[in-house]
């Protein structure tokens, strides 16, 4: 039989047996047998290269025993290894004075000190005293290699972590090795500096001092900081994080390496952003987004003046009963909430209030009955799927680290991919098959990949709509990634798509690639209309979604408005609107940062936020997970759910949710949905909704992989017990099919494209203008200018050149704007980033064309 | 737009076309981007990372591990002067200290008119004529120190323009044509081959056990 | 005396001026065993190859037969040539390249169709220029000849041969960095296992890479036959061989020898051959098979000039170049100018090549030019060690190539045969020679 048939294969370590995967790699089983190889370019999420030589060790072989580096070899049954020999501790001791020899031993003014691999090593195994008598290479001290980056190459040990992470697992070599021997460093292009959204990576990473992150840089000793473990709610994937603190001040948000989930990796927005929540003490300025809310405030004679709770809750009630009945009441947001905020809120508007009026999302979704009924797949099973189709905008910008996810399944383990593709994507070029469709076509090419039949008059050849559908197959298998990939598209239009997908390929599961940290969970409790808390919904009723919210307080009909977490200026994508209905509508904002939309609230209630609170979030796949508070939150701030339970009280009623832990307990004993179990028992990896609900333990982290994370088993999270309630998923997805047909349908009339004018995508950009970037000193300055870009064929017809500033003439009004080419968007179509200004300006606004589905605009040369 | 001269361009298209897969070309391309600009510009690294499909960073981390590719400008003349064994135990150290002299440069630098490039080389396989020099990779058998004055004349005078191209060492390597079989043909022919051969291993395995039998 | 009677196998053309054009190949019997080989089955031009007994010419004396039997298993679907030939003092590719070019190229065409490839490299070192030149102009001429591409002399085999420049890295004549550099990439040997390219090599694909000599000698093998060759030389070393001698010989040149018939002593002192040392100067020590390999001294003179022969004393045949210290020539500068080769050419991937080669050459540098400590020679001795534990030969290894552990060797065999000179120069402070 050969190895690789067998499931186990067993091998002898210092003596000692023990069963190992066959191709399993000896470091990995020897350590598991008890015996810990040292290493340092070995890391356990990427390839092994074998360079830094520290973990040789002997292994018998037909000719006698020969050194073998464990971070390479593959176990074979019947392999003899000794890790703990004479030989071998002459050559490990070789290879770290070695290493040690032009090693500058600068550790007392080196970030790394205190928690630095090669620190570790030489105080357990070093001679203590060195042997080497000659001139130290020289290089000049930390140079920067990006705008997060610094790189001293004095201190490397060219174990090529960071060139692996670039190249293997961010897809870009934006940096490499270069020069010879000794004489090797790591660069980038002069040219191109590490701009990558995961430059961070390497820095975590980095297993000595090389790679220093600048905003953390000199800011604190390893010593000095405590640490939990939580969920970074960046954007929806969830991320686990180790949140370390010196004090009371945030200092280093680490990425841990979750099995399902983010496999260590973080995108620098999730890592460096933590000082937008700092906020900057020095800013009063309310519509700032650098400035924290840390009073409540009333509106007096124009202005926001701090006043004591009472006095604003007290307001904020007589302004919700001045405002009338439930339907004159409404609420917008949520996402940025904890479940248990969330369900408050819900209780609170929909229980109390009476009002349908709730949604979480900013008008940038989907359908949410339509999500609730899809058969829903995990982050694994979508990197595990033999096929995998997207539609959505670009994932890299939208959810990094699912992008990084998904990127290794195509990359490395040749996974086919079907991108329908609207707008820019980096996925692009590992895509088997990319089906282009402009804007107002989804529903078309949707209908064609099921059925067959592919109408006139789209960008696709029969034969790449034949290939895709062969790969799909019945569909078994299969998952599609579905999000908003135009933000200028009519949402009924992909919400059409969806669901043809759906019912085509009944076998196919889906992975809904919303971006907003916590929409998902703010759905599960409710905060959209016709939906309930724990994944119910009635689509009997009908409430206002955002939109119809905004219509609604322009028209004066909806008199008074909660606006839950975030900036709703910030987080609309027609703000020109958005300004009007906040302009006619009473405003209570419940917020823990400043921002645009306080120029018009009369009440604001200070809230807690990111690492100031406890509570469950539940990411894009649906898992559950615990936010641990590693701060306290400033000033009075409170949880959302104390301001729910208070405000409700000022109003009237008593909800009973006291406490986080009371919400989480009424969650789920009044619905099922893991909240208070995954709080208490804080279950490493968390909890899926609608999967097998035993949680799975984390396996112990590797200080050498992950320097700077002391021990996710000490971060506060005991063991679990593994006992959750759980929610009927499968009966309220049957519920959910039955309905399904219910729902109605608008088909729209989409324009016939015009040849002069280019579709408008309007997408998402990873570096925003939201809260965390503009309430972050160290990544404010990293937002781009606005471009629009074009194919280049498009701009050909033209005859001008990338970087030409052209008129633009919109909807809305004529603008000038520059435009770069990009051989990946789709003939036909101009891509803008939401929140696009330029000199001030919304350009989005006269973009945007209110009265039809879909929008275009013409370019033309100055 | 290209940054390489036309025929430098056509001639980079040809050699990614030769290789299975672009990123190959790199060697080849790198040398034909020195030939356009006398060193590595950074305008000939970002063509030959779109050529190749690689990154600016990785066509320069590539490019700096072999010594013939210069990320700084050099002289016209790129004058090697071999010190290793061979030639240490004939006076290359001495000839290259002879050529700093007349050159005006020490080794790793340029001479003040921009004109010699002077470089401490490891064995170059010539060493039978010991010291071994080579001006811009050409062997020019020059092992005595008069010998080396009058190269340096002759190059300052132009005579050996045409024994000594300037830059680019496929300067005269060009092929007559680019791919002669196409990968269908090939493809077609070696799945033909492979099963004739498999055939033919098999009746002669089945010719081996029937004489076993007999 | 040297027995000088066999024939020349792979300098048959030495003596012309024009040795590299189709029209004096064709005039000397070229490409006439590439029609033999076309009229046999593959494997029957193969078994020819192994019933020669064709040791692999590029150092480590693998035999080519075998080499490609191996690729049995799975078709192989590239050849590649190395000719990156930098291992200091060899030259012999050298000749072949620029000399008989025409030579090499019916060589890997028998070679392609012996293993059924139809794409093959050829990777020259890039401070070939005119080698370059020579091999492309023999490509382009054996094309328009059509013995290269489609359908070759009308047969059903086509094969296409790319010139492949290198551009000056030592260690690119590994073959794992080779095909490195030969993917576009930094030349990085890739770690073992797979020790054989024939089971993952160019594109991860089954790849034979073989010596611009071991190709070379394939058109004699198939004109004359795998036995005719075999009969020359001795053991496992048969055939002829190109030896490059250098240093303080008066003759030095590349030269044909039957395998085993001769010894060292009568390369560097026959009167045809090396023509011995300088008036009144004495041999000190002489490098056997490239600076890689461990040293002999005079009393190894003898040794026949065979892979096994050289190998049971500790030392290898290696690239077949030999390299004569005389008693006027100082070791410790000879060893500190081999291992400051070494670090400039270590590629830089494992830590004990990159940071000992270093280190060790820093410290002969000032056991040479002045500052060296009696303790030093313990010290370097014990770097040696720690790259390649226990100072034998073939080496033990700490690193992913056979570079690292090659560093030691001249050292290591300078400092052990001759410490007297070592005490000298820290005594002195520096060389007494100088
Ligand atoms: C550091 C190093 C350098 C080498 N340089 C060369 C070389 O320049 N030319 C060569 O043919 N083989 C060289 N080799 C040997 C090759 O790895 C390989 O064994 C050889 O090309 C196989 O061809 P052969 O079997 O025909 O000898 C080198 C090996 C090492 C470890
Ligand atoms: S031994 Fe030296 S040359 Fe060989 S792979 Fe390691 S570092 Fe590179
Ligand atoms: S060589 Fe194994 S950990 Fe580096």
């Amino acid at each position: 039989m050969t190895d690789e048939a067998r499931t186990t294969v067993s091998i002898t370590v210092d003596g000692r047996s023990v069963e190992a995967r066959p191709g399993e790699l000896l470091i990995e089983a020897a350590e598991r047998a008890g015996s810990y190889i040292p290493r340092f370019c070995y890391h356990p999420r990427m390839e092994p290269v074998g360079v830094c030589r520290m973990c040789l060790c002997e292994v018998d072989g037909p000719r006698g025993p020969s050194l073998q580096p464990a971070c390479y070899l593959k176990v074979a049954d019947g392999m003899k290894v000794t890790t703990d020999s004479e030989k071998v501790k002459k050559a490990q001791d070789g290879v770290l004075e070695f290493l040690l020899a032009n090693h500058p031993l600068d550790c007392p003014v080196c970030d790394k000190g205190g928690e630095c691999p090669l620190q570790d090593q030489t105080l357990a195994h070093g001679s203590g005293e060195t042997r080497f008598v000659e001139e130290k290479r020289h290089h000049v001290k930390p140079i920067s290699i990006g705008e997060l980056v610094l790189l001293d190459r004095e201190r490397c040990i060219q174990c090529a972590r960071c060139t692996r992470f670039a190249s293997e697992v961010a897809g870009e070599a934006q940096i490499a090795f270069s020069g010879r021997g000794d004489l090797i460093e790591v660069a980038p292009s002069p040219t191109q500096p590490f701009d990558s959204v995961f430059s961070g990576n390497t820095v975590q990473i980095c297993p000595v001092g090389a790679l220093t992150a600048k905003p953390y840089r000199f800011s604190a000793r390893p010593w000095d900081l405590e640490q939990v473990e939580s969920t970074c709610t960046t954007c929806a994937v969830g991320c686990r994080v180790a949140v370390q603190s010196s004090g009371n001040r945030l200092t280093r948000v680490l990425g841990v390496d979750s099995e399902p989930v983010n496999h260590g990796w973080l995108c620098d927005k999730g890592r460096f952003t933590l000082d937008s929540i700092d906020g900057n003490p020095d800013s009063h300025d309310l519509t700032s987004a650098a400035t924290r809310v840390t009073q409540p405030m009333v509106r007096e004679n124009g202005r926001l003046v701090p006043v004591a709770w009472g006095t604003a809750l007290a307001e904020a009630a007589r302004l919700l009963h001045e405002a009338g009945e439930g339907d004159a009441i409404g609420a917008i947001g949520g996402a940025a909430l904890t479940n248990e905020g969330a369900f408050a809120w819900e209780r609170f508007v929909r229980g109390a209030l009476g009002s349908e009026n709730l949604d979480a999302q900013y008008g940038d979704g989907l359908d949410p009955v339509l999500l609730q009924t899809l058969p829903l797949a995990t982050i694994d099973q979508a990197c595990a799927a033999p096929v995998v189709v997207t539609l959505t905008g670009d994932l890299r910008e939208e959810l990094p680290v699912l992008f990084l996810r998904l990127r290794e399944s195509f990359a490395h383990r040749h996974h086919t991919l079907i991108e329908l593709a609207s707008g820019p994507s980096a996925l692009r070029p590992l895509a088997t098959h990319a089906l282009a469709l402009r804007p107002g076509e989804a529903p078309v090419i949707a209908r064609a990949l099921v059925s067959g039949h592919l109408p006139v008059g789209t960008l696709v050849h029969d034969d790449e709509l034949a290939g895709a559908r062969a790969a799909i197959g019945d569909g078994s298998g299969v998952v599609v990634v579905v999000g908003r990939a135009n933000l200028a598209e009519d949402q009924r239009l992909v919400d059409e798509a969806v669901r043809t997908l759906a019912e085509g390929l009944p076998q196919a599961k889906f992975l809904v690639a919303l971006r907003r940290a916590n929409v998902r969970g703010a759905l599960d409790m409710g905060l959209s209309p016709r939906l309930r808390p724990g994944r119910g919904f009635d689509a009997t009723v009908d409430g206002r979604d955002t939109a119809a919210q905004l219509a609604a307080m322009v028209a004066g009909t909806q008199r008074a408005t909660i606006l839950l977490g975030g900036c709703l200026l910030g987080n609309v994508v027609d703000t020109e609107l958005a300004s009007a209905a906040l302009a006619a509508s009473k405003v209570i904002a419940v917020t823990g940062h400043g921002g645009a939309t306080l120029a018009h609230a009369d009440v604001v209630l200070p809230a807690a936020v990111s690492y100031e609170r406890t509570g469950t979030v539940t990411n894009l796949e649906g898992r559950v997970t615990a936010l641990a508070p590693k701060i306290s939150a400033p000033g009075s701030a409170w949880s959302d759910v104390a301001i729910a339970a208070e405000l409700a009280l000022a109003w009237g009623q008593d909800l009973g949710l006291g406490s986080v832990e009371l919400a989480a307990q009424a969650i789920e004993e009044t619905t099922g949905y893991a909240a208070l179990s995954v709080l208490q028992d804080q279950a490493f990896e968390g909890v899926v909704v609608g999967l097998d609900a035993t949680p799975i333990a984390r396996h112990a982290m590797d200080p050498m992989a992950f320097p700077g994370i002391r021990s996710t088993r000490t971060a506060g999270l005991g063991d679990s017990t593994g006992a959750t309630v759980q929610l009927d998923v499968e009966g309220v997805a049957a519920t959910a099919a039955a309905q399904r047909s219910d729902v109605s349908v608008t088909s729209l009339d989409v324009p016939p494209a015009d040849a002069y004018a280019l579709r408008v995508v309007l997408v998402h950009r990873l570096y925003d203008r939201g809260i965390a970037m503009q309430g972050s000193p160290a990544l404010a300055g990293l937002v781009e200018e606005t471009t629009l870009g074009v194919h280049p064929s498009d701009l050909d017809r033209l005859g001008v050149a990338s970087g030409d500033v052209l008129t633009v003439r919109a909807s809305g009004g004529d603008f000038t704007a520059p435009v770069v080419t990009d051989e990946s968007i789709v003939r036909g179509t101009c891509v803008a980033a939401v929140a696009t200004q330029r000199d001030g300006v919304d350009l989005v606004a006269k973009i945007l064309d209110p009265s039809s589905p879909v929008s275009q605009v013409r370019l033309e040369t100055r | 737009m290209s940054h390489f001269r036309a025929d430098i361009r056509q001639r980079c298209e040809e050699l990614v076309a030769l290789y299975p897969r672009k990123r190959s070309a790199m060697l080849p391309l790198l040398h034909l981007a020195q030939e356009n600009d006398g060193y590595l510009s950074e305008e000939g690294i970002a063509e030959v990372a779109a050529l190749t499909g690689t990154t600016p960073a990785d066509v320069r981390g590539t490019a700096a591990f072999y010594d013939m590719f210069h990320l700084e400008p050099v002289g016209k003349y790129v004058v090697g002067v071999c010190t290793n064994i061979a030639c240490l135990l004939a006076g290359g150290e001495e000839m290259l200290e002879h050529a700093a002299a007349t050159l005006g440069c020490a080794p790793g630098s340029t001479s003040a008119d921009g004109l010699f490039t002077l470089e401490e080389s490891e064995c170059l396989a010539d060493c039978n004529i010991a010291p071994c020099v080579q001006v811009n990779h050409r062997y020019v058998r020059t092992t005595t120190p008069e010998a080396f004055d009058q190269l340096v004349d002759d190059l300052r005078e132009g005579r050996l323009d045409h024994d000594v191209p300037s830059h680019g060492t496929l300067i005269r390597v060009k092929r007559q044509g680019g791919l002669r079989v196409s990968a269908e043909d090939i493809a077609a022919e070696r799945s033909v081959a492979i099963a004739a051969r498999s055939a033919r291993a098999e009746a002669a395995a089945a010719a081996a056990a029937a004489q076993g039998s007999t | 005396m040297a027995s000088l009677d066999a024939p020349r196998i792979v300098s048959s053309r030495r003596d012309f001026a024009d040795s590299f054009t189709l029209t004096r190949y064709l005039e000397t019997g070229g490409y006439v065993a590439l029609r033999k080989a076309l009229t046999m089955f593959p494997e029957a031009v193969a078994a020819e190859v192994d019933v020669a007994s064709l040791l692999g010419r590029g150092g480590a004396g693998f035999p080519a037969g075998r080499k490609w039997s191996m690729l049995r298993r799975a078709p192989i679907s590239y050849l590649v040539v190395n000719g990156d030939e930098s291992e200091p003092a060899t030259f012999k590719d050298h000749y072949l390249v620029e000399r008989d070019p025409h030579q090499l190229v019916e060589g890997v065409i028998i070679a392609a169709y012996a293993l059924q490839v139809n794409q093959a490299f050829i990777f020259l070192r890039g401070e070939f220029a005119l080698g370059l030149e020579r091999v492309q102009q023999a490509l382009n001429e054996a094309y328009a000849h059509g013995a290269l591409g489609a359908k070759i002399f009308g047969s059903d085999f086509s094969l296409d041969i790319v010139v492949h420049p290198g551009a000056g890295a030592y260690i690119c004549g590994e073959e794992t960095s080779l095909l490195e550099a030969l993917e576009g990439k930094r030349g990085f040997p890739r770690i073992k296992p797979p020790f054989f390219p024939a089971v993952t090599g160019l594109y991860g694909e089954p790849t034979v890479v073989n010596n611009v000599e071991t190709m070379s000698n394939l058109p004699w093998i198939v004109n004359n036959g795998g036995a005719a060759f075999a009969a020359l030389g001795a053991g496992r070393s048969t055939g002829t061989r190109l030896f490059a001698l250098a240093g303080d010989v008066k003759n030095p040149g590349v030269y044909e020898l039957e395998m085993v018939k001769n010894t060292f002593r009568d390369l560097i002192f026959d009167p045809a051959l090396g023509g011995g040392l300088a008036e009144g100067r004495r041999l000190k020590a002489f490098v056997p098979g490239g600076v890689s390999a461990p040293w002999f001294g005079p009393d190894q003179l003898d040794t026949p000039l065979g892979q096994d022969e050289v190998g049971g004393l500790g030392s290898m045949l290696g690239s077949g170049s030999v390299v004569v210290l005389d008693d006027a020539s100082c070791v410790v500068r000879a060893a500190w100018r081999i291992t400051k080769f070494f670090s400039r050419e270590s590629c830089g991937q494992c830590t004990p090549c990159r940071e000992g080669s270093g280190w060790i050459e820093r410290i002969m540098y000032r056991l040479e030019h002045g500052g060296g400590r009696m303790e030093d020679l313990d010290l370097v001795l014990d770097l040696c060690d720690n790259i390649a534990p226990g100072l034998s030969w073939p080496p033990q290894q700490t690193t992913i190539c056979v570079l690292g552990p090659s560093i030691p060797s001249s050292v290591h065999s300078a400092l052990t045969m001759f410490r007297d000179d070592f005490v000298a120069h820290v005594n002195h402070g520096g060389c007494p020679h100088d």
